[in-house]
Protein backbone atom coordinates (compact mmCIF):
# COMPACT_ATOMS: atom_id res chain seq x y z
CA UNK A 1 0.00 0.00 0.00
CA UNK A 2 1.42 3.66 -0.77
CA UNK A 3 0.30 6.81 -0.22
CA UNK A 4 1.18 9.97 -2.35
CA UNK A 5 3.93 12.41 -1.66
CA UNK A 6 4.06 15.66 -3.70
CA UNK A 7 7.66 16.70 -4.71
CA UNK A 8 8.38 20.89 -5.48
CA UNK A 9 11.14 21.51 -7.45
CA UNK A 10 13.07 24.72 -6.42
CA UNK A 11 15.75 27.02 -8.18
CA UNK A 12 18.04 28.22 -5.27
CA UNK A 13 16.48 31.72 -4.98
CA UNK A 14 15.35 32.94 -1.41
CA UNK A 15 11.86 32.94 -0.67
CA UNK A 16 11.01 30.10 -2.65
CA UNK A 17 10.42 27.63 0.55
CA UNK A 18 8.16 30.59 2.54
CA UNK A 19 6.40 30.76 -1.24
CA UNK A 20 5.16 27.06 -1.41
CA UNK A 21 4.22 26.93 2.57
CA UNK A 22 2.28 30.05 2.29
CA UNK A 23 0.42 28.65 -0.76
CA UNK A 24 -0.26 25.92 1.02
CA UNK A 25 -1.28 27.70 4.52
CA UNK A 26 -3.89 29.87 3.15
CA UNK A 27 -5.56 26.62 1.21
CA UNK A 28 -5.79 25.28 4.36
CA UNK A 29 -3.34 22.11 3.67
CA UNK A 30 -1.72 20.89 6.12
CA UNK A 31 1.90 19.26 5.89
CA UNK A 32 2.86 16.17 7.76
CA UNK A 33 5.87 15.71 7.48
CA UNK A 34 8.73 17.13 4.92
CA UNK A 35 12.69 16.46 3.69
CA UNK A 36 13.92 19.07 1.69
CA UNK A 37 17.11 17.60 -0.70
CA UNK A 38 19.40 20.31 -1.81
CA UNK A 39 21.96 20.22 -3.83
CA UNK A 40 24.21 23.71 -4.72
CA UNK A 41 22.22 24.82 -6.96
CA UNK A 42 18.48 23.62 -6.57
CA UNK A 43 16.42 21.64 -4.43
CA UNK A 44 13.71 19.13 -4.17
CA UNK A 45 11.13 19.57 -1.15
CA UNK A 46 9.00 16.55 -0.85
CA UNK A 47 5.97 16.87 1.04
CA UNK A 48 3.55 14.77 2.39
CA UNK A 49 0.04 16.33 3.07
CA UNK A 50 -3.11 16.66 3.71
CA UNK A 51 -4.88 16.82 0.63
CA UNK A 52 -2.47 15.94 -2.22
CA UNK A 53 -4.37 16.65 -6.01
CA UNK A 54 -5.51 20.08 -3.90
CA UNK A 55 -2.08 20.60 -3.08
CA UNK A 56 -0.63 20.00 -6.57
CA UNK A 57 -3.24 22.32 -8.32
CA UNK A 58 -2.50 25.28 -6.13
CA UNK A 59 1.55 24.63 -6.42
CA UNK A 60 1.00 24.28 -10.09
CA UNK A 61 -1.56 27.49 -10.83
CA UNK A 62 1.20 29.17 -8.23
CA UNK A 63 3.73 28.55 -10.86
CA UNK A 64 5.74 25.46 -9.18
CA UNK A 65 6.92 22.28 -11.27
CA UNK A 66 4.80 19.73 -9.03
CA UNK A 67 5.02 16.01 -9.28
CA UNK A 68 3.44 13.23 -7.59
CA UNK A 69 5.24 10.17 -6.53
CA UNK A 70 3.99 7.06 -4.74
CA UNK A 71 5.81 6.27 -1.71
CA UNK A 72 5.61 4.08 1.36
CA UNK A 73 4.49 5.38 5.28
CA UNK A 74 5.90 1.87 7.59
CA UNK A 75 5.02 2.15 10.82
CA UNK A 76 7.16 0.99 13.48
CA UNK A 77 7.56 1.07 17.27
CA UNK A 78 8.93 4.77 18.13
CA UNK A 79 11.92 3.35 20.12
CA UNK A 80 15.58 2.39 19.42
CA UNK A 81 16.24 -0.30 17.03
CA UNK A 82 12.88 0.46 15.38
CA UNK A 83 13.71 1.35 12.30
CA UNK A 84 16.84 -1.04 12.17
CA UNK A 85 14.20 -4.03 12.19
CA UNK A 86 12.53 -2.60 8.95
CA UNK A 87 16.11 -1.71 7.47
CA UNK A 88 17.65 -4.93 8.10
CA UNK A 89 14.89 -6.88 6.52
CA UNK A 90 15.13 -4.61 3.17
CA UNK A 91 18.79 -5.15 3.44
CA UNK A 92 18.58 -8.72 3.52
CA UNK A 93 15.72 -8.86 0.89
CA UNK A 94 18.33 -6.53 -1.61
CA UNK A 95 15.80 -3.79 -1.73
CA UNK A 96 17.44 -0.39 -2.66
CA UNK A 97 15.82 2.83 -1.33
CA UNK A 98 16.45 5.90 -3.11
CA UNK A 99 15.69 8.03 -0.26
CA UNK A 100 13.94 7.64 2.82
CA UNK A 101 12.84 10.04 6.07
CA UNK A 102 11.21 10.08 8.77
CA UNK A 103 8.15 11.22 11.67
CA UNK A 104 6.68 10.86 14.60
CA UNK A 105 3.22 9.54 14.64
CA UNK A 106 0.10 9.76 17.35
CA UNK A 107 2.24 11.36 19.85
CA UNK A 108 4.95 10.13 20.06
CA UNK A 109 3.82 5.98 20.16
CA UNK A 110 4.99 4.95 17.14
CA UNK A 111 7.34 6.59 14.23
CA UNK A 112 6.28 6.21 10.74
CA UNK A 113 9.56 5.93 7.89
CA UNK A 114 9.20 7.07 4.35
CA UNK A 115 10.65 5.31 2.09
CA UNK A 116 10.64 5.28 -1.85
CA UNK A 117 12.00 2.11 -3.45
CA UNK A 118 13.94 1.49 -7.09
CA UNK A 119 11.76 -1.54 -7.18
CA UNK A 120 8.52 -0.51 -5.67
CA UNK A 121 6.73 -4.03 -6.22
CA UNK A 122 9.21 -6.21 -4.97
CA UNK A 123 9.57 -3.84 -1.93
CA UNK A 124 5.90 -3.96 -1.48
CA UNK A 125 6.52 -7.86 -1.12
CA UNK A 126 9.10 -7.48 1.12
CA UNK A 127 7.23 -4.91 3.56
CA UNK A 128 4.36 -7.42 3.73
CA UNK A 129 5.88 -10.79 4.30
CA UNK A 130 7.81 -9.21 6.92
CA UNK A 131 4.48 -8.13 8.94
CA UNK A 132 5.30 -4.49 8.55
CA UNK A 133 2.22 -2.60 8.50
CA UNK A 134 2.07 0.48 5.99
CA UNK A 135 -0.36 3.52 6.19
CA UNK A 136 -2.89 4.51 3.79
CA UNK A 137 -3.88 7.71 2.53
CA UNK A 138 -7.02 8.29 5.04
CA UNK A 139 -5.28 7.27 7.77
CA UNK A 140 -2.42 10.14 6.69
CA UNK A 141 -5.64 12.00 6.80
CA UNK A 142 -6.68 11.48 9.77
CA UNK A 143 -2.87 12.05 11.31
CA UNK A 144 -2.81 15.46 9.52
CA UNK A 145 -6.15 16.62 11.84
CA UNK B 1 9.07 19.25 -46.31
CA UNK B 2 7.04 21.39 -48.76
CA UNK B 3 3.80 21.51 -47.86
CA UNK B 4 0.84 21.17 -49.98
CA UNK B 5 0.06 25.35 -51.55
CA UNK B 6 -3.72 25.49 -51.01
CA UNK B 7 -5.73 24.98 -53.75
CA UNK B 8 -6.64 28.34 -54.83
CA UNK B 9 -6.22 30.89 -58.17
CA UNK B 10 -5.65 33.78 -55.86
CA UNK B 11 -1.56 33.41 -55.06
CA UNK B 12 -0.51 33.82 -58.87
CA UNK B 13 0.74 36.53 -60.86
CA UNK B 14 -2.66 37.95 -61.31
CA UNK B 15 -3.56 38.68 -57.79
CA UNK B 16 -3.02 42.29 -56.55
CA UNK B 17 -1.58 41.23 -53.77
CA UNK B 18 0.98 39.08 -54.89
CA UNK B 19 1.41 40.44 -58.52
CA UNK B 20 4.99 42.10 -58.07
CA UNK B 21 6.51 38.83 -56.40
CA UNK B 22 6.89 37.52 -60.00
CA UNK B 23 7.88 40.46 -61.94
CA UNK B 24 10.18 39.50 -64.49
CA UNK B 25 13.91 40.29 -63.28
CA UNK B 26 15.05 42.72 -65.92
CA UNK B 27 12.40 44.95 -65.23
CA UNK B 28 12.72 44.69 -61.72
CA UNK B 29 16.18 45.46 -61.77
CA UNK B 30 15.40 48.80 -63.69
CA UNK B 31 12.41 49.48 -61.10
CA UNK B 32 14.88 49.03 -58.28
CA UNK B 33 17.59 51.33 -59.80
CA UNK B 34 14.96 53.77 -60.78
CA UNK B 35 13.75 53.70 -56.81
CA UNK B 36 17.25 53.63 -56.04
CA UNK B 37 18.42 56.84 -57.52
CA UNK B 38 15.27 58.39 -56.14
CA UNK B 39 16.20 57.64 -52.83
CA UNK B 40 19.67 58.47 -53.23
CA UNK B 41 18.28 61.79 -54.19
CA UNK B 42 16.41 61.96 -51.76
CA UNK B 43 18.24 61.34 -49.19
CA UNK B 44 21.02 63.62 -50.46
CA UNK B 45 18.86 66.21 -50.12
CA UNK B 46 17.00 66.06 -46.67
CA UNK B 47 19.21 64.03 -44.62
CA UNK B 48 22.40 66.25 -43.36
CA UNK B 49 24.24 63.50 -41.85
CA UNK B 50 24.23 61.19 -45.30
CA UNK B 51 25.09 64.56 -47.13
CA UNK B 52 27.83 65.21 -45.27
CA UNK B 53 29.06 60.97 -45.34
CA UNK B 54 28.86 61.47 -48.80
CA UNK B 55 30.67 64.59 -49.40
CA UNK B 56 33.01 63.13 -47.94
CA UNK B 57 33.59 60.67 -49.81
CA UNK B 58 33.29 62.87 -53.03
CA UNK B 59 29.89 60.73 -54.20
CA UNK B 60 27.00 62.81 -55.66
CA UNK B 61 23.73 61.34 -56.69
CA UNK B 62 24.57 61.50 -60.22
CA UNK B 63 27.00 59.43 -59.40
CA UNK B 64 24.62 56.03 -59.48
CA UNK B 65 24.18 54.92 -62.89
CA UNK B 66 23.85 51.21 -62.01
CA UNK B 67 22.66 49.13 -59.11
CA UNK B 68 26.56 47.93 -58.36
CA UNK B 69 27.21 51.68 -58.02
CA UNK B 70 25.39 51.24 -54.59
CA UNK B 71 28.97 50.55 -53.46
CA UNK B 72 30.02 53.68 -53.48
CA UNK B 73 27.63 55.11 -51.20
CA UNK B 74 28.31 55.06 -47.02
CA UNK B 75 26.82 52.43 -44.86
CA UNK B 76 24.02 53.29 -41.80
CA UNK B 77 24.24 51.50 -38.54
CA UNK B 78 22.68 51.34 -35.81
CA UNK B 79 24.84 53.85 -33.53
CA UNK B 80 23.91 56.26 -36.03
CA UNK B 81 20.61 55.73 -35.90
CA UNK B 82 20.97 56.45 -31.37
CA UNK B 83 23.19 59.36 -32.07
CA UNK B 84 20.93 61.19 -34.35
CA UNK B 85 17.96 60.25 -31.79
CA UNK B 86 15.28 61.28 -32.28
CA UNK B 87 14.67 62.45 -35.48
CA UNK B 88 18.04 63.43 -37.23
CA UNK B 89 17.10 60.70 -40.17
CA UNK B 90 14.13 62.28 -41.12
CA UNK B 91 13.57 62.72 -44.76
CA UNK B 92 9.77 63.86 -44.65
CA UNK B 93 8.58 66.57 -43.05
CA UNK B 94 6.44 66.60 -39.90
CA UNK B 95 2.81 67.17 -41.88
CA UNK B 96 4.07 63.98 -43.76
CA UNK B 97 4.57 62.07 -40.34
CA UNK B 98 1.92 60.03 -39.75
CA UNK B 99 3.58 57.47 -36.84
CA UNK B 100 6.66 56.28 -34.91
CA UNK B 101 8.21 53.24 -34.20
CA UNK B 102 11.10 53.10 -31.08
CA UNK B 103 13.19 49.83 -30.60
CA UNK B 104 12.81 48.41 -27.09
CA UNK B 105 15.98 50.65 -25.88
CA UNK B 106 17.04 47.62 -23.56
CA UNK B 107 20.92 48.72 -24.30
CA UNK B 108 20.51 52.07 -23.50
CA UNK B 109 19.21 54.87 -25.73
CA UNK B 110 16.61 54.18 -27.78
CA UNK B 111 16.02 54.06 -31.76
CA UNK B 112 13.19 56.46 -33.17
CA UNK B 113 11.41 55.61 -36.85
CA UNK B 114 9.37 58.01 -37.96
CA UNK B 115 6.68 56.75 -41.09
CA UNK B 116 4.72 58.66 -43.83
CA UNK B 117 1.39 57.29 -44.62
CA UNK B 118 2.95 56.11 -47.71
CA UNK B 119 5.47 54.46 -45.23
CA UNK B 120 2.75 51.90 -43.61
CA UNK B 121 1.26 51.18 -47.10
CA UNK B 122 4.37 49.83 -47.91
CA UNK B 123 4.79 48.09 -45.11
CA UNK B 124 1.17 47.09 -45.02
CA UNK B 125 1.80 45.85 -48.66
CA UNK B 126 4.82 43.29 -47.24
CA UNK B 127 2.94 41.88 -44.49
CA UNK B 128 0.02 41.35 -46.96
CA UNK B 129 2.44 39.46 -49.25
CA UNK B 130 3.84 37.47 -46.67
CA UNK B 131 0.21 36.25 -45.38
CA UNK B 132 -0.96 35.52 -48.67
CA UNK B 133 2.39 33.33 -49.75
CA UNK B 134 1.58 31.66 -46.59
CA UNK B 135 -1.39 30.67 -47.69
CA UNK B 136 -3.83 32.46 -45.51
CA UNK B 137 -7.05 34.29 -47.01
CA UNK B 138 -10.05 36.34 -46.10
CA UNK B 139 -11.67 34.07 -43.51
CA UNK B 140 -8.71 33.21 -41.60
CA UNK B 141 -8.65 34.55 -37.60
CA UNK B 142 -5.54 35.33 -36.79
CA UNK B 143 -4.01 36.00 -33.21
CA UNK B 144 -1.46 38.54 -33.40
CA UNK B 145 0.49 37.68 -29.66
CA UNK B 146 3.32 40.07 -31.27
CA UNK B 147 3.50 42.76 -28.68
CA UNK B 148 2.11 46.29 -30.02
CA UNK B 149 2.86 49.86 -29.23
CA UNK B 150 7.01 51.06 -30.23
CA UNK B 151 7.52 47.49 -31.21
CA UNK B 152 6.83 46.98 -35.16
CA UNK B 153 5.94 43.29 -34.87
CA UNK B 154 1.92 43.80 -33.25
CA UNK B 155 0.99 46.82 -35.72
CA UNK B 156 2.77 44.80 -38.70
CA UNK B 157 0.73 41.31 -38.69
CA UNK B 158 -2.16 43.39 -37.66
CA UNK B 159 -2.47 45.94 -40.75
CA UNK B 160 -1.45 42.93 -42.99
CA UNK B 161 -4.02 40.67 -41.84
CA UNK B 162 -6.60 43.45 -41.76
CA UNK B 163 -5.54 44.55 -45.46
CA UNK B 164 -6.68 41.21 -46.66
CA UNK B 165 -9.65 40.51 -45.13
CA UNK B 166 -8.62 38.30 -42.30
CA UNK B 167 -10.22 38.78 -38.87
CA UNK B 168 -7.33 40.07 -36.30
CA UNK B 169 -7.32 39.69 -32.65
CA UNK B 170 -5.16 42.10 -31.02
CA UNK B 171 -4.05 40.11 -27.85
CA UNK B 172 -0.40 41.21 -27.62
CA UNK B 173 2.06 39.44 -26.01
CA UNK B 174 1.60 37.91 -22.36
CA UNK B 175 -1.74 36.22 -20.36
CA UNK B 176 -0.92 32.63 -21.89
CA UNK B 177 -4.28 31.29 -20.24
CA UNK B 178 -5.78 33.67 -22.09
CA UNK B 179 -4.08 32.85 -25.12
CA UNK B 180 -5.14 29.53 -25.39
CA UNK B 181 -8.66 30.21 -24.57
CA UNK B 182 -9.41 32.99 -26.31
CA UNK B 183 -7.47 30.62 -29.49
CA UNK B 184 -10.43 27.91 -28.70
CA UNK B 185 -13.20 30.06 -28.95
CA UNK B 186 -12.62 32.14 -31.93
CA UNK B 187 -11.67 29.25 -34.08
CA UNK B 188 -8.41 30.86 -34.42
CA UNK B 189 -5.94 29.46 -37.84
CA UNK B 190 -3.43 31.69 -37.60
CA UNK B 191 -0.96 32.88 -34.61
CA UNK B 192 1.76 35.27 -35.25
CA UNK B 193 4.37 35.15 -31.99
CA UNK B 194 7.89 34.67 -31.34
CA UNK B 195 9.02 31.36 -31.65
CA UNK B 196 10.54 31.89 -28.33
CA UNK B 197 6.65 32.78 -26.89
CA UNK B 198 4.97 29.93 -29.09
CA UNK B 199 6.61 27.73 -27.27
CA UNK B 200 5.77 28.92 -24.07
CA UNK B 201 1.80 28.95 -25.11
CA UNK B 202 3.06 25.11 -26.21
CA UNK B 203 3.69 24.43 -22.84
CA UNK B 204 0.70 26.28 -21.47
CA UNK B 205 -1.24 24.07 -23.28
CA UNK B 206 0.32 21.30 -22.44
CA UNK B 207 -0.32 21.96 -19.13
CA UNK B 208 -4.19 22.40 -19.71
CA UNK B 209 -4.22 19.59 -21.46
CA UNK B 210 -4.67 21.24 -24.80
CA UNK B 211 -3.97 19.24 -27.64
CA UNK B 212 -3.62 21.40 -30.81
CA UNK B 213 -5.13 19.35 -33.36
CA UNK B 214 -7.72 17.97 -31.32
CA UNK B 215 -8.69 21.18 -29.47
CA UNK B 216 -7.99 24.12 -31.98
CA UNK B 217 -8.06 24.86 -35.11
CA UNK B 218 -4.73 26.65 -35.49
CA UNK B 219 -3.16 25.65 -39.14
CA UNK B 220 -0.59 28.08 -39.41
CA UNK B 221 2.37 29.82 -37.37
CA UNK B 222 3.59 33.04 -38.21
CA UNK B 223 7.40 33.46 -36.74
CA UNK B 224 10.07 36.12 -36.89
CA UNK B 225 11.57 39.02 -34.51
CA UNK B 226 14.31 36.32 -33.09
CA UNK B 227 16.79 33.95 -34.25
CA UNK B 228 15.60 30.79 -35.00
CA UNK B 229 16.44 27.06 -36.11
CA UNK B 230 15.62 23.95 -38.01
CA UNK B 231 15.21 21.85 -35.10
CA UNK B 232 12.81 24.48 -33.51
CA UNK B 233 10.90 24.64 -36.69
CA UNK B 234 10.50 20.74 -36.45
CA UNK B 235 9.54 20.44 -32.38
CA UNK B 236 6.68 23.04 -33.23
CA UNK B 237 5.41 21.51 -36.10
CA UNK B 238 5.79 18.12 -34.86
CA UNK B 239 4.19 18.89 -31.59
CA UNK B 240 1.06 20.99 -33.06
CA UNK B 241 0.26 20.00 -36.43
CA UNK B 242 1.07 23.66 -37.44
CA UNK B 243 2.66 25.23 -40.41
CA UNK B 244 5.64 27.35 -38.87
CA UNK B 245 6.23 30.03 -41.57
CA UNK B 246 9.07 32.68 -41.35
CA UNK B 247 8.33 36.87 -41.50
CA UNK B 248 11.78 38.58 -41.29
CA UNK B 249 11.42 42.57 -41.01
CA UNK B 250 12.95 45.33 -38.52
CA UNK B 251 11.80 48.23 -37.39
CA UNK B 252 14.82 50.60 -38.84
CA UNK B 253 13.41 48.89 -42.64
CA UNK B 254 10.14 48.97 -41.83
CA UNK B 255 8.82 46.11 -39.65
CA UNK B 256 7.82 42.20 -39.81
CA UNK B 257 6.99 41.80 -43.73
CA UNK B 258 10.55 42.60 -45.36
CA UNK B 259 10.83 38.46 -46.47
CA UNK B 260 8.96 35.64 -46.11
CA UNK B 261 9.22 31.86 -46.80
CA UNK B 262 7.04 30.26 -49.47
CA UNK B 263 5.67 26.58 -49.46
CA UNK B 264 8.90 25.56 -50.96
CA UNK B 265 11.30 26.56 -47.78
CA UNK B 266 14.06 27.77 -50.36
CA UNK B 267 14.56 30.59 -47.84
CA UNK B 268 12.63 33.86 -47.28
CA UNK B 269 11.59 36.03 -50.38
CA UNK B 270 12.88 39.66 -49.91
CA UNK B 271 10.24 42.17 -51.81
CA UNK B 272 13.21 43.52 -53.11
CA UNK B 273 10.53 46.22 -55.04
CA UNK B 274 10.82 47.90 -51.39
CA UNK B 275 13.99 47.24 -49.75
CA UNK B 276 16.88 46.07 -51.73
CA UNK B 277 19.60 43.83 -50.23
CA UNK B 278 23.26 43.44 -50.08
CA UNK B 279 25.43 41.20 -48.61
CA UNK B 280 29.07 42.40 -47.31
CA UNK B 281 31.81 40.96 -45.57
CA UNK B 282 31.04 42.40 -41.94
CA UNK B 283 34.95 42.91 -41.55
CA UNK B 284 36.47 43.99 -45.11
CA UNK B 285 32.71 45.76 -45.58
CA UNK B 286 33.27 44.94 -49.46
CA UNK B 287 29.76 43.27 -50.83
CA UNK B 288 30.03 39.42 -51.26
CA UNK B 289 28.47 37.99 -54.18
CA UNK B 290 25.49 35.96 -54.48
CA UNK B 291 25.19 32.74 -52.53
CA UNK B 292 28.23 33.91 -49.85
CA UNK B 293 27.29 34.06 -46.32
CA UNK B 294 27.64 37.61 -44.42
CA UNK B 295 25.99 40.35 -43.28
CA UNK B 296 22.73 41.93 -44.79
CA UNK B 297 22.50 45.42 -45.72
CA UNK B 298 19.27 46.86 -46.63
CA UNK B 299 18.38 50.00 -48.78
CA UNK B 300 14.81 51.13 -48.61
CA UNK B 301 14.08 52.33 -52.01
CA UNK B 302 10.52 53.89 -51.60
CA UNK B 303 10.26 54.86 -48.08
CA UNK B 304 9.81 58.77 -47.71
CA UNK B 305 9.52 59.33 -43.53
CA UNK B 306 13.06 57.84 -42.71
CA UNK B 307 15.28 56.67 -45.96
CA UNK B 308 17.67 53.77 -44.88
CA UNK B 309 20.63 53.46 -47.12
CA UNK B 310 22.62 50.49 -47.07
CA UNK B 311 21.71 50.32 -42.97
CA UNK B 312 23.60 47.00 -41.88
CA UNK B 313 21.08 44.97 -40.16
CA UNK B 314 23.83 42.54 -38.33
CA UNK B 315 22.12 39.94 -39.31
CA UNK B 316 24.13 36.80 -41.02
CA UNK B 317 22.60 35.16 -43.95
CA UNK B 318 23.27 34.31 -48.05
CA UNK B 319 21.27 35.68 -51.04
CA UNK B 320 20.10 33.31 -53.71
CA UNK B 321 19.56 33.59 -57.37
CA UNK B 322 18.59 30.07 -58.24
CA UNK B 323 14.80 30.24 -59.51
CA UNK B 324 12.15 29.11 -56.63
CA UNK B 325 9.90 26.44 -57.66
CA UNK B 326 6.99 28.15 -56.63
CA UNK B 327 7.77 30.81 -59.48
CA UNK B 328 8.12 34.17 -57.54
CA UNK B 329 11.58 36.22 -58.94
CA UNK B 330 12.16 37.76 -55.88
CA UNK B 331 15.42 36.78 -54.58
CA UNK B 332 15.69 34.64 -51.32
CA UNK B 333 17.54 34.71 -48.23
CA UNK B 334 18.73 32.16 -45.67
CA UNK B 335 16.62 32.23 -42.59
CA UNK B 336 18.27 34.32 -39.91
CA UNK B 337 19.56 32.04 -37.52
CA UNK B 338 22.81 33.89 -36.14
CA UNK B 339 23.33 37.90 -36.15
CA UNK B 340 27.06 38.91 -36.29
CA UNK B 341 26.86 40.86 -32.51
CA UNK B 342 25.47 37.94 -31.08
CA UNK B 343 28.76 36.08 -31.88
CA UNK B 344 30.14 35.28 -28.23
CA UNK B 345 33.54 35.01 -27.59
CA UNK B 346 34.17 33.24 -24.44
CA UNK B 347 37.24 31.19 -23.42
CA UNK B 348 38.76 32.23 -26.51
CA UNK B 349 35.94 29.89 -28.57
CA UNK B 350 33.51 31.24 -30.88
CA UNK B 351 30.13 30.74 -29.61
CA UNK B 352 26.84 31.48 -30.89
CA UNK B 353 23.37 31.76 -28.96
CA UNK B 354 21.47 29.83 -31.87
CA UNK B 355 24.11 26.77 -31.07
CA UNK B 356 23.19 26.39 -27.75
CA UNK B 357 19.49 26.47 -29.04
CA UNK B 358 20.01 23.96 -31.41
CA UNK B 359 21.89 21.61 -28.60
CA UNK B 360 18.91 22.10 -26.06
CA UNK B 361 16.62 20.93 -28.76
CA UNK B 362 18.21 17.71 -28.78
CA UNK B 363 16.99 17.15 -25.30
CA UNK B 364 13.70 16.37 -24.47
CA UNK B 365 12.66 17.21 -21.26
CA UNK B 366 14.15 21.02 -21.06
CA UNK B 367 12.60 23.87 -23.29
CA UNK B 368 14.37 25.43 -25.71
CA UNK B 369 14.26 28.82 -23.21
CA UNK B 370 17.37 29.69 -21.63
CA UNK B 371 20.11 32.70 -20.93
CA UNK B 372 23.53 33.05 -21.25
CA UNK B 373 25.42 34.49 -18.63
CA UNK B 374 29.06 35.49 -18.42
CA UNK B 375 30.30 37.32 -15.33
CA UNK B 376 34.59 37.86 -15.28
CA UNK B 377 36.13 36.58 -12.56
CA UNK B 378 40.16 36.87 -11.48
CA UNK B 379 41.13 33.82 -13.38
CA UNK B 380 38.66 32.39 -16.37
CA UNK B 381 35.48 34.41 -16.97
CA UNK B 382 32.42 32.15 -15.50
CA UNK B 383 30.07 30.81 -17.84
CA UNK B 384 26.29 29.99 -16.77
CA UNK B 385 23.58 28.84 -19.14
CA UNK B 386 20.45 28.76 -16.92
CA UNK B 387 17.66 26.33 -18.77
CA UNK B 388 13.36 25.84 -18.36
CA UNK B 389 12.79 22.40 -17.65
CA UNK B 390 9.65 21.03 -18.22
CA UNK B 391 7.51 20.26 -15.77
CA UNK B 392 7.51 16.32 -17.14
CA UNK B 393 11.13 16.11 -17.20
CA UNK B 394 11.05 17.17 -13.11
CA UNK B 395 11.54 14.22 -10.81
CA UNK B 396 11.30 13.49 -6.82
CA UNK B 397 14.93 12.28 -7.37
CA UNK B 398 17.78 14.51 -7.13
CA UNK B 399 19.78 11.77 -8.94
CA UNK B 400 17.59 12.12 -11.99
CA UNK B 401 17.55 15.68 -11.62
CA UNK B 402 21.37 15.49 -11.97
CA UNK B 403 21.52 13.38 -14.20
CA UNK B 404 19.19 15.79 -16.50
CA UNK B 405 22.05 18.85 -15.78
CA UNK B 406 24.27 16.49 -16.81
CA UNK B 407 22.67 15.56 -20.36
CA UNK B 408 22.04 19.21 -20.86
CA UNK B 409 25.20 19.55 -21.00
CA UNK B 410 26.74 16.79 -22.78
CA UNK B 411 24.45 18.25 -25.27
CA UNK B 412 26.30 21.33 -25.36
CA UNK B 413 29.80 20.40 -25.24
CA UNK B 414 29.44 17.95 -27.87
CA UNK B 415 28.35 21.38 -29.73
CA UNK B 416 30.43 24.10 -28.54
CA UNK B 417 33.43 22.20 -26.80
CA UNK B 418 33.30 24.42 -23.66
CA UNK B 419 31.78 23.19 -20.42
CA UNK B 420 29.56 25.67 -18.79
CA UNK B 421 27.98 25.76 -15.77
CA UNK B 422 24.58 24.48 -16.60
CA UNK B 423 21.66 25.61 -13.74
CA UNK B 424 17.63 24.56 -14.24
CA UNK B 425 15.45 27.06 -13.40
CA UNK B 426 11.58 26.11 -13.28
CA UNK B 427 9.44 26.83 -16.57
CA UNK B 428 8.44 30.29 -16.92
CA UNK B 429 11.13 31.56 -14.89
CA UNK B 430 13.63 33.51 -16.83
CA UNK B 431 12.26 37.05 -17.38
CA UNK B 432 10.66 38.26 -20.52
CA UNK B 433 10.08 41.07 -22.78
CA UNK B 434 7.92 41.03 -25.81
CA UNK B 435 7.87 37.21 -25.77
CA UNK B 436 11.51 37.49 -25.96
CA UNK B 437 14.15 36.21 -23.22
CA UNK B 438 17.21 38.09 -23.12
CA UNK B 439 19.36 35.53 -24.62
CA UNK B 440 22.61 36.83 -23.48
CA UNK B 441 24.00 38.49 -19.95
CA UNK B 442 27.49 39.80 -20.44
CA UNK B 443 28.52 40.68 -17.44
CA UNK B 444 32.09 41.74 -19.06
CA UNK B 445 30.76 44.58 -21.21
CA UNK B 446 29.99 46.40 -18.05
CA UNK B 447 33.44 47.37 -16.49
Amino acid sequence: MTINQISVFLANRTGQLAQVCTALAENDISIVTLSLADTTDFGILRMIVSDHEKARQILTAAGHVVKVTPVFAVTVPDVPGGMAGVAQKLSAAGCDVEYSYAFAFHHGEKAVLVFRFADPDKAAKVLSDAGCITLDERQIEDASR
Amino acid sequence: MVYPEIPHDVNSPTHPVSAMDYMPVEPLRALQLHRLQWTVKYAYERVPLFRSRCDERGVRPEHIKTLADIKLLPFMKKTDLRDEYPMGLRGASMDEIVRFHCSSGTTGKPICIPNTMHDIEVWQNGAMRCLTMYGIRAGDVIQVAYGYGLFTGGLGLHYGGEGLGCAVLPISGGNTERQIMLMRDLGVTAIAATPSYFLRIMDEARRQGVDFRRDTKLRHGIFGAEPWTDEMRETIERETGIIAHDIYGLTEISGPGVAGACSHRTGLHIWEDHFYPEIIDPDTLEPLPDGEKGELVFTTISRTGTPMIRYRTRDLTRLHTEKCPCGRTMRVMDRISARSDDMLIIHGVNVFPSQIEAALLKVPEVEPHYQIIITPTATLDLFEIKVEVTAAAISDSVRHVEELRRRVLDAIKTIIGLTPKITLVEPGSLPRSEGKIQRVIDNRKKK
